[in-house]
């Protein structure tokens, strides 16, 4: 369990390599799903296409239960790239983990706070960037006055927090499931036969748990990222 | 055990700049390239596919129109077939009722004619038979009247010549 991570320097920045491994099968394995799927496109769907378009539809959704489809339109491909990412990124570390030299190196890119919370800061930045964008600067800052003018700490404290919770949320759990995990496959499982035995039922529960864990985080993500995104740019919540 | 340092932020080797930038930027480079490959066709065919069902039910919607409008159009002129048909058999009852009572009136006034001329032409032949009758009579009476100036003869003779005379002058008619 206590794996040390493979860090580098390079031009005065730490690279922790298994995270750049990690996000980077990541984004090609989502890369490869999208691309494959669309690669036939008929106006009758078939067989991954229609997957894709189930996908699309649920981010349609989504969006449309926070704003009006004008205005959320824009962030249809932000919303689709998320949950694709984050969900393949929440179910890579489940099958298995590789350490080498003691040195984690396959692993949920979403198990590393840092990465949750780059993307977590991605979308409160962009939420700022398209409230100032659809809205006008006047407009924007007007809104860290509402309802109340003195709830102008709160608001400053709220997006910190959001931003926050929004990384650690999805840090949280996926690190908790590999934990978890590891612990099962790992310890208990290598303690010999009945330990193989004992850990197998619990591991195959919290196996099937975590994948239902990564696709509700994934959702949940987009989810939030979609409601804040509708706090900066609709006019009247 | 579990080193605190696994769950502090930037704890222990350092700030991990490389993996904030890499990520965010494999995110935008990620983004872009499906919008490019994947969403964007895939936006493409969906829309095509929303205009292709509007344009096909508006079709449905127009066709359904036109039909009704057809239906409406062939029922007025089967209505109006109908009618034309009434009125033909109408017209041509009227016109045989007319034509019979022409042919009766004709056949009246035929018949009332022959009457007429076959009335006349009796009249006439019993005229004619008349005066042929009055024109025989004298003849025979002066027949008669030179047989008995011509001849003394008995009262059974002049009884004989009168009854052959009257014969003769009967197989003379």
């Amino acid at each position: 369990m206590n794996h040390e991570a493979p860090l580098v320097n390079f031009l005065g920045l730490t690279f922790n390599l298994s995270n750049i491994l990690m996000v980077t099968v990541a984004s090609a394995i989502v890369f490869l799903i999208a691309v494959l799927s669309t690669r036939a496109l008929a106006m009758k769907p078939t067989g991954m296409q229609n997957f894709m378009e189930w996908v699309m539809d649920f981010v349609r959704n989504i969006i449309k239960s926070n704003m009006d489809w004008k205005t959320g339109g824009s962030f249809h491909i932000l919303g689709i790239t998320l949950l694709m990412y984050v969900a393949i990124s929440n179910f890579l570390g489940l099958p298995f983990a590789i350490t080498y030299n003691h040195e984690l190196w396959w692993k949920s890119p979403t198990a590393d706070p840092v990465i949750t919370l780059t993307l977590a800061v991605m979308v409160i930045a962009l939420t700022h960037y398209y409230g100032i964008r659809m809205k006008g600067f006047k407009e924007y800052g007007k809104d860290f006055f509402r309802p109340m003018s003195f709830l102008f700490p709160l608001k400053i404290i709220e997006e910190f927090a959001n931003t926050l919770t929004l990384g650690l949320r999805l840090y949280g759990n996926i690190y908790a499931g590999e934990i978890l995990l590891g612990l099962l496959a790992g310890s208990l499982a290598a303690t010999g036969a009945v330990g193989w035995i004992a850990a197998s039922v619990p591991t195959l529960a919290w196996l099937a748990f975590s994948v239902f864990i990564g696709g509700i985080q994934a959702f949940i993500f987009v989810m939030l990222t979609m409601v804040y995104m509708a706090h900066k740019v609709s006019h009247d919540h | 055990m579990f080193t605190l340092d696994a769950f502090i932020l930037g704890a222990g080797e350092g700030f991990n700049g490389g993996d904030i930038a890499f990520q965010l930027l494999m995110f935008i480079i990620l983004m872009a390239l499906l919008k490019k490959f994947a969403w964007g066709p895939l936006m493409g065919i969906m829309k095509q596919r929303e205009d292709h069902i509007a344009g096909e039910i508006e079709a449905a919607e127009k066709s359904r129109v036109e039909a009704k409008q057809q239906l409406e159009e062939q029922r007025q002129l089967l209505k109006e077939a109908r009618q034309d048909a009434q009125e033909l058999i109408e017209n041509a009852r009227k016109q045989g009722d007319l034509q019979r009572e022409e042919i009766i009136t004709a056949a009246r006034a035929e018949s009332e004619r022959l009457k007429e001329t076959a009335l006349r032409e009796i009249g006439t032949e019993k005229d004619q038979a008349v005066a042929a009758l009055r024109e025989q009579v004298a003849t025979l009476s002066v027949l008669i009247a030179s047989k008995v100036i011509e001849k003394e003869l008995t009262l059974e003779e002049q009884q004989q010549l009168i009854n052959e005379t009257i014969a003769k002058a009967g197989d003379l008619r």
